[in-house]
């Protein structure tokens, strides 16, 4: 796109973003292939691959038969032969069945082959509840990926974000688990698809706001609960910085401890379960690196260590703005102790 | 409104819309003899170079297992999974692939990988443990030994479905054990495969046991190859003891898949006389007689005798297939023995393209403790004394 074309802003949606990533990236790279249940002819289930089987062919974006083991599995093969699969799971829980393949292959083929065989694999799987799924439609799987040596782990939480970090995947020479808060498909931005914002390579993270009193560390569907968290802790004469990390796996932890060391204060909010989820491993990096820096512990919000309840009750579940602006409160340690 | 309220005329049943068979399974299904050459008329038929050919790698290849097996017993290597009794399935399953065809291995593989060209001592790091996969798989085309059984079939799979979109005409075979063909990775690659119609071949060699479970324990199928019908493709039932139907069979499957035919699956009678690998007591499943009804049907045996009642072999070409035999495994043996050399900085190599945060914070780590050490890389009782 030339420099003299204008910015036309236009509100899109998170799912447009994603559309619009393939496309450009199937464009422009004849290797590039979209594989998965319903991707097809219906464009997927939420319409994130709307098009692209009419404008690339159905070699190019393929519905497979429904197997998710046999999706990633024949994707390992076809990455072998110099493809760049991108598959999408359905739904968070339906993409277990392809963990087999996802950690006994995809995660180390370049590693048992000494770096000759190289999987560029991204792995599109739409996460998280909010949306009221039934069962099986809502988990937050993340903790599963991020234990897994071999595999990157990001997650949008911006329509921009969605755009360039989907990019930054499909370009990427090692297998991506890409995490799609499926909350916030269809959340708006100002945001030309034919000017992208700058792409961030896969590993950073990025301050949404700027604060002193206490850090939020947080990402995908929870950026924006904290994001309202943090407007109406001003109210309360606090001053909360917000982290999004974006990638899960590389874990940025110059921007998190470079912020946690000024504000001197963290809570880490996530929707996935809190013991053994991805929120302990955060906390204790940052207890570790910026210990004397802490006023305080650094604090958990996460959800509750139950399955996924129903629809009717996960906004007891989901962490919200009050259960955030609670943990903020806590962090007055030496008030409390 | 049930059907027997509805008013007026009387409800009459008529068969459900248009539904036809896809495909007619008369042709899908397997001879219920497994398929055989060697000392009957089809053996008049084969190419004695061919057979030659067979009978040096069969040769070669038992005399390997052997190798093998004995280096497991010097601590040389920690596990080895013999394919004695089967090597006419490893060797016709590297010879029935033209060099730009793909192999897709199963870890009791090992024959068929060197068959194809590998290096024996490269195909064997996985068992000595110095390396997961000792050679390039771009090399030969061979790719990875499976350790998790059935999972390297849908990446044959997907291999080939690539290269036919690329316009190659390269055939990918994939090899799976009988147990194996009881796992879900089984059934979805065989599934994808006839319905791409990917030029893949699957090659069940059934040699009677996982483990300790006979096939009895496995499957009610007819047979394995009867497996084929409920996915739309071809089975093939052979003697996987008769290098020269394995041969044919695979050949003829592999030539159906390159011209666009699509997949086929083969199922290769067989039996394990060694036991499962090196640390299992076969005893505990199986008599000695059943072992020894299957030493009367050896692969090599059954060339041997085609060949010599042929004239094609005499006690010279026995004994010069035999010294070449004990040449490569004095090699193997030799090469074997010296103590492979190690990096263990390499454990943060190729885990990813670049090197993240953490590892290089885990390498720094590592490598202080090395130098703490002298700079062996020895981690022993001495290093850790305190
Ligand atoms: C997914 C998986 N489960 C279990 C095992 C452990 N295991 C290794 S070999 C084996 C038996 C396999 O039998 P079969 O497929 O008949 O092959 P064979 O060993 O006879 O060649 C088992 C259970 C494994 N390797 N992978």
């Amino acid at each position: 796109m030339s420099t003299a074309t204008a910015r036309q802003a236009k509100p899109a949606t998170m799912a447009q973003a994603l559309q619009r990533a393939m496309r450009d990236a199937m464009s422009e790279d004849p290797t590039v292939h979209v594989m998965g249940e319903d991707v097809g002819t219906l464009g997927g289930v939420f319409r994130v691959t709307d098009g692209l089987a009419k404008e690339f062919g159905e070699d190019r974006c393929t519905d497979t038969p429904l197997a998710e083991a046999g999706i990633l599995g024949t994707a390992v093969g076809m990455a072998m032969y110099g493809l760049r699969p991108v598959v999408e799971m359905q739904f968070d829980a339906f993409a277990y069945p392809a963990f087999e393949q996802l950690i006994s292959h995809v995660s180390r083929m370049r590693n048992r082959t000494r770096g000759a065989m190289p999987l560029p694999i991204t792995v599109r799987v739409p996460y998280g509840g909010g949306i009221g799924g039934v069962e099986h439609h809502s988990d937050s799987s993340e903790a599963y990926y991020m234990a897994t040596p071999g595999l990157h782990v990001v997650t949008p939480a911006t329509v921009e974000d969605a755009y360039g970090l989907l990019r930054e995947a499909i370009a990427s020479d090692d297998p991506v688990v890409f995490l799609e808060p499926k909350r916030l498909y269809w959340s708006k931005a100002d945001w030309s698809p034919d000017a992208p914002a700058a792409v961030e390579p896969i590993g950073r993270a990025v301050v949404r706001r700027q604060g002193r009193s206490a850090t939020l560390i947080t990402y995908g569907p929870s950026v924006p609960v904290c994001m309202e968290a943090a407007e109406a802790a001003e109210a309360e004469g606090w001053d909360l910085e917000v982290v999004d990390l974006r990638s899960l796996v590389p874990f940025d932890d110059e921007t998190v401890c470079a912020s946690v060391r000024r504000t001197g204060r963290a809570v880490v909010v996530h929707e996935s379960t809190g013991f053994g989820g991805p929120g302990g491993e955060i906390a204790a990096r940052v207890t570790e690196r910026c210990f004397h820096h802490l006023e305080a512990p650094v604090l958990r919000v996460a959800g509750f260590d139950i399955p996924y309840p129903p629809p009717m009750l996960e906004r007891h579940h989901l962490p919200g703005v009050d259960r955030v602006l609670d943990a903020v409160a806590r962090l007055q340690w030496e008030a409390e102790s | 409104m049930t059907v027997q309220e509805r008013p007026g005329a009387a409800y009459r049943p008529t068969p459900p819309p248009a539904w036809k068979p896809r495909t007619d399974p008369a042709p899908l299904l397997p001879d219920p003899e497994p398929y055989r050459v060697l000392g009957t008329d089809a053996a008049a038929g084969a190419d004695p170079e061919l057979l030659l050919r067979l009978y040096a790698e069969l040769v070669r290849g038992r005399r390997y297992n052997a190798q093998a097996t004995a280096l497991t017993k010097q601590g040389r290597l920690a596990v080895y999974p013999s394919s004695t009794g089967q090597e006419a399935c490893e060797v016709a399953a590297a010879l029935a692939l033209e060099e730009r065809d793909w192999l897709f291995p199963s870890y009791r593989d090992t024959l068929a990988a060197v068959a194809r060209g590998l290096d024996p001592v490269q195909a064997l790091t996985l068992l000595r443990g110095d390396w997961h996969t000792g050679y390039d798989p771009n090399e030969h085309r061979v790719a990875p030994l499976s350790t998790p059984l059935a999972t390297q079939l849908p990446h044959a799979v997907g291999l080939a479905h690539a290269a036919r979109l690329k316009g190659d005409d390269v055939v990918a075979l994939a090899m799976v054990g009988d147990g194996g063909t009881s796992e879900g990775d089984f059934h979805e690659a065989l599934n994808f495969a006839a319905v791409w119609r990917a030029p893949v071949v699957f090659l069940v060699q059934n040699n009677g046991f996982a483990i300790s479970v006979p096939l009895s324990k496995q499957t009610a199928a007819p047979s394995l190859a009867h497996k084929a019908v409920g996915y739309g493709m071809p089975g093939r039932l052979v003697d996987g003891n008769d290098a020269a139907a394995v041969h044919e069979v695979l050949g003829e499957a592999v030539a159906r898949a390159r011209r666009g035919g699509g997949p086929t699956l083969v199922e290769a009678i067989t039996y394990r006389i060694d036991a499962h690998t090196n640390a299992d007591d076969a005893t505990r499943y199986r008599g000695e007689s059943e072992v020894e009804a299957w030493r009367e049907h050896d692969p090599i045996r059954l060339l041997e005798a085609e060949l010599t009642s042929r004239g094609l072999l005499d006690e010279d070409g026995v004994r010069s297939a035999a010294e070449a035999a004990e040449a490569m495994a004095a090699r193997l043996r030799e090469r074997m023995n010296a103590d492979p050399v190690l990096n263990p900085m390499d454990l943060f190599e190729h885990v990813y393209a670049e090197q993240t945060g953490q590892l290089r914070e885990q390498a720094a780590q590592l490598r202080a403790e090395i130098d703490a050490e002298g700079g062996e890389g020895a981690h022993g009782a001495e290093g850790d004394a305190r």
